[in-house]
């Protein structure tokens, strides 16, 4: 395992032996100590390794991510994940506000509560949130799956296109044409497939579905108020 | 009284374009959406002059001397800026508004001519990238196909935080031209009105701003130049802001530029015009001291080498197009005329890109119709007018006695209204009045 201090070493010296090993086909380990809240902690990785960094870290933490494992344990500021292709990233504590934004493919798990504009914009990410989530979560979100073990905010899904959310707690409210919908079997089976691949201890049990009624596809002058 | 007849009289508040408008809406139930860019009547670099030399200044020869054009955009921190050889850029233009045919011709032209394209709001496409030598790929709201390959495979990355045509307004696709393959790059069902996000899902203030253009700087290992794009509004400000953020380069579209489709009330209302925009971001960049550090872009209605030779000799650093970039591809050419027709307007008129039926092939996803613009034919019309366009850029530098178009300078231009002598801060024609700062 590499081991990197970021109390002693910058963040492009990281970030560039990272982008080093981008395309590679091998496992690696690393380790990265003393985030301090940096932004922008291993963006655009391009390789199957680990990064494990102890420690809360900033804006933007495994940004562009594709085939990497990063799990950071702390905190995290905004857009963790954001336009993350594939690969995985697990927060281990709270995340800030548009957590895994515009992201593509993989998955991200946090472990504890998610701020607002959860999952916004986004366009086939998987996210798992064990803790509750923040208003306007899922907006404009167009493929993919939201998992929330506890609460939701305002306006959950607003203007949605053909993503998926799953509710295990309260929802504040429902945003333009969001809608909930039958958990029928094969949504249960997709459900427990996504918990199943987030690692985390919940029950299927109890949670509902949410999508778009697809009112706004195409404009209607009498729903225009929903705009 | 008289039985005289009068002649009719039209309204001034309620012309026959404002009751047309209003009949409209009333059967509709929603505003207008359309293609092209403003059509109202603004002050423009037409309403300025250039002092050409006589005996107080000395003119280069024509034909003799050289009149030097490159440019060179993102000095200020990227590892590999971009080097051009001439100062009109293209505009960024979605594949999905644009064809893949369009797309190419603008390509190759640029290509061919020493300048670059850049992406839009929808992806890189791979005939795109094949065919522009020099391509600016941009990171926009709706971040549609948004990917770390592509991001390291253009040459400059260009976050949009606003357009001319619509400042805090998103992109707008309507169904018609949502087809298998733009549904499928967008990661969007086909055939659904799309109306992207007018902010970014990942930051909103300047301050995130600074740590977003960290962020892709850190992926891309600081190579890239990095430009900052802002519809016209207050753009003292907003110039300054995108400056503090690490931009190293700020492209600023004024009010007449152009979009494939939004609300017609957006076009004609907000934002302001291209000429009081490159002298708000010309002065921001000069109170910085960052004036050519951090270059200055400036498009929005230019379409002559005089709009070229202004906008520079008012202290920007280049200009793009991408209106007259396509009406050099045949926008609006009397060609095809029953589809024009059939589309309920005519050549000189035409603002239908959002209908996806363009006649001359440009802004459509129809294969008929996109065969009407061969990429080789188009780009060669293309080339020929940037070539047109520099030629009379020269023309005119030399006549100011410029070895560069960049020696070109406010000292050389005067305004031929008050409007403009106060919008440009250059003085009114044979006074020495800028308007607002009084004689000099």
């Amino acid at each position: 395992m590499t081991v990197i201090d970021l109390s002693k070493t910058n963040l492009r010296d990281l970030n560039q032996r990272l982008h080093d090993l981008n395309g590679a086909d091998r496992t690696n380990e690393w380790r990265i100590t003393n985030p301090s809240g940096e932004h922008a902690i291993a963006v655009g990785l391009n390789a199957p390794i680990n990064v494990q960094i102890d420690g809360p870290v900033g804006y933007y933490c495994g940004g562009m991510n594709k085939d990497a494992e990063i799990t950071i344990n702390g905190h995290c500021g905004w857009g963790v994940g954001e336009n993350i292709m594939s690969g995985l990233i697990r927060v281990m504590g709270n995340a800030s506000e548009s957590a895994g934004a515009s992201g593509r493919g993989g998955m991200i798990v946090i472990e504890g509560d998610a701020s607002s504009r959860c999952g916004i914009s986004m366009k086939g990410v998987d996210i798992v949130v064990t803790g509750s989530v923040g208003h306007m979560s899922a907006f404009l979100a167009q493929k993919g799956h939201l998992v929330v073990g506890g609460d939701v905010g305002a306006d959950l899904g607003a203007s949605i296109y053909e993503a998926v959310i799953y509710v295990k707690g309260k929802v504040n409210s429902l945003g333009a044409d969001c809608v909930e919908k039958d958990m029928t079997p094969e949504h249960r089976e997709n459900l427990d497939r996504l918990l199943q691949e987030a690692g985390v201890d919940k029950d299927s049990n109890g949670f509902r579905r949410y999508g778009s009624a697809r009112k706004l596809y195409h404009f209607n002058v009498d729903h225009a108020d929903a705009y | 009284m008289t039985d005289d007849k009068l002649p009719p009289r039209r309204s001034a508040s309620f012309s026959p374009e404002v009751l047309a408008e209003i009949h409209r809406a009333a059967n509709q139930g929603v505003y207008e959406i359309r293609g092209f860019g403003a059509k109202r009547a603004l002050p423009t670099f037409d309403d300025l002059v250039l002092l050409g030399a006589s005996v107080s200044r000395y003119p280069l020869e024509g034909y003799r001397e050289k009149c030097e054009t490159n440019v060179t955009l993102g000095t200020r921190f990227a590892k590999k800026p971009i080097e051009l050889k001439i100062p009109i850029t293209i505009a960024g233009m979605s594949f999905g508004s644009l064809g893949a045919n369009a797309k190419e011709a603008l390509g190759r032209a640029a290509t061919g001519m020493g300048t670059s394209t850049t992406t839009g709001d929808g992806g890189m496409t791979e005939e795109e990238r094949q065919s522009s030598k020099t391509l600016v790929y941009q990171v926009l709201p709706s971040r549609y196909g948004m990917n770390p390959d592509d991001l390291r495979r253009g040459d400059a990355i260009e976050i949009v935080r606003g357009q001319g045509a619509k400042p805090g307004g998103g992109g707008m696709l309507l169904g018609q031209k949502i087809t298998e393959r733009v549904a499928g790059m967008r990661s969007l069902p086909e055939g659904i009105d799309q109306r992207s996000a007018s902010s970014h899902p990942d930051w909103t203030g300047p301050d995130d701003l600074t740590i977003k253009i960290k962020e892709l700087r850190e992926i891309t290992d600081w190579e890239k130049p990095v430009y900052v794009k802002i519809g016209a509004t207050r753009t003292r400000y907003d110039v300054a802001l995108a400056v503090k953020a690490g931009a190293d380069v700020v492209v600023l579209d004024g009010m007449q530029g152009g979009t494939g489709a939004t609300q017609d009330v957006f076009l004609e209302h907000v934002g302001i015009p291209t000429l009081p925009a490159v002298r708000l971001a010309v002065e921001a960049l000069k109170e910085l001291d960052m004036h050519r550090e951090v270059q200055l872009i400036v498009s929005g209605g230019i379409r002559t080498g005089a709009d070229v030779a202004k906008a520079l000799a008012m202290g920007a650093d280049a200009v793009s197009i991408g209106t007259a970039a396509l009406v050099a591809l045949g926008c609006n050419k009397a060609v095809h005329i029953e589809d024009y027709q059939a589309l309920g307007t005519e050549p000189g008129y035409c603002h239908h890109c959002h209908t996806g039926l363009c006649p001359v092939g440009i802004t459509t996803q129809v294969p008929e119709l996109e065969e009407r613009l061969p990429p080789e034919h188009g780009a060669r019309l293309l080339k020929n007018y940037l070539t047109t366009m520099v030629l009379e850029a020269q023309t005119l530098a030399r006549a100011c006695g410029k070895s560069h178009l960049h020696n070109l300078e406010p000292e050389d231009l005067v305004a031929l209204t008050i409007e403009a002598a106060a919008m440009a801060g250059v003085p009114l024609a044979g006074t020495d009045w800028i308007p607002g700062r009084g004689a000099t």
